[in-house]
């Protein structure tokens, strides 16, 4: 049954995810491509060079960008079910919808937006061709370095909860992760390659966005999955009969 | 009205049953490894290091990389 059990999670991870792809889809296309569109008009007035259009604008846009952005909703949707597994009756007294809602902003936390305050998305032309293999290193490195800390904080919270009590186990744990993050963020190198006369507002707008898909698609998940976990955890008698069941007994 | 007060109990939220560790395991190594791919497919192939040669796979999800966050050239 167990096993069964996580599997089904997976699966519904996966589709819940998918989901969520969808809205933050959606956020893409309407608040993000504008911004894209313009950071490369910006390009293309900065740049003398003329490079060869691999795949058109129209397609990276539309098929491309969902592309991208379904399967990374659809990947990140089967690591966070597994992940609720393990969390499910752990983490504390939650339901699997509070289970599943609390991850999910954990995920969009320690994911997103840590590494986004020390290393943020940038746009088209704001970036070095021959930094990619430092900055998608140092990216990364953000990444890997929050999630572990966040797991971490999770066991020393659990460990401390019996002398401390939850609420000040929390603030501890918490309060010693953020502390680890300022000494990453302080001692990392600092990235900056925006050019010169490249628009501040553009910029600001096009973070914004990017800000804006990732708590779409991180909230969305959190529900979805909250609700389809509900539903292989606790599953309803049968919707016919329990109609009938609860009226007759009053 | 004593029933009614009775009734509640059923629908009270209760601490979920853990799921054995050794039942998750062999998902979360399998799947774990397989989304890790495709996040790398997604985030970062054919920037810092390519597993397909040219900049296919780079230039159709550039959008969604720069929208993602990820460092794209």
């Amino acid at each position: 049954m167990n096993s069964a059990t996580v599997r089904n999670l997976l699966v519904r991870g996966m589709l819940a995810g998918l989901a969520a792809g969808v809205l933050a889809l959606i956020v893409a296309y309407v608040l993000g491509e504008p911004n894209v569109d313009k950071a490369i008009s910006f390009e293309e007035a900065h740049s003398h060079e003329h490079e060869m259009e691999v795949v058109s604008r129209s397609l990276q846009s539309t098929a491309g960008l969902a592309t991208g952005v379904l399967v990374f909703g659809v990947a990140f949707g089967g690591i966070a079910a597994l992940a609720f597994c393990f969390a499910l009756g752990r983490v504390g007294r939650f339901s699997p919808r509070a289970t599943a809602l609390l991850l999910a902003g954990c995920a969009l936390l320690t994911v997103y937006v840590v590494p986004f305050l020390k290393y943020p998305a940038n746009p088209p032309s704001v970036g070095n061709p021959d930094t990619i293999g430092k900055r998608t290193t140092l990216y990364f490195l953000m990444m890997l370095l929050s999630v572990l800390l966040a797991i971490a904080t999770t066991l020393l919270g659990k460990r401390l909860a019996p002398s401390l009590g939850t609420w000040w186990a929390t603030v501890v744990a918490v309060a010693a992760f953020v502390v680890v993050i300022a000494l990453a963020y302080q001692f990392l190198p600092v990235v900056n390659e925006v050019p010169k006369e490249f628009p501040a507002t553009l910029l600001w707008r096009f973070r914004l966005s990017a800000v804006a898909i990732q708590t779409v698609l991180w909230a969305g998940f959190g529900l979805v999955f909250g609700e389809l976990a509900d539903r292989v955890l606790n599953p309803r008698p049968a919707t016919a009969a329990s109609k009938q069941a609860v009226p007759a007994a009053h | 009205m004593a029933q009614t007060v009775a009734q509640p109990t059923a629908t009270t939220a209760v601490v979920p049953a853990k799921l054995p560790l050794k039942a998750i395991a062999p998902w979360a190594v399998f799947f774990g490894v397989l989304m890790m791919i495709l996040l790398y497919f997604v985030g970062a192939e054919q920037g810092a290091t390519s597993v397909f040669s040219g900049t296919d796979v780079h230039e159709w999800v550039h959008d969604a990389r720069h929208l993602l966050g990820f460092p794209c050239h």
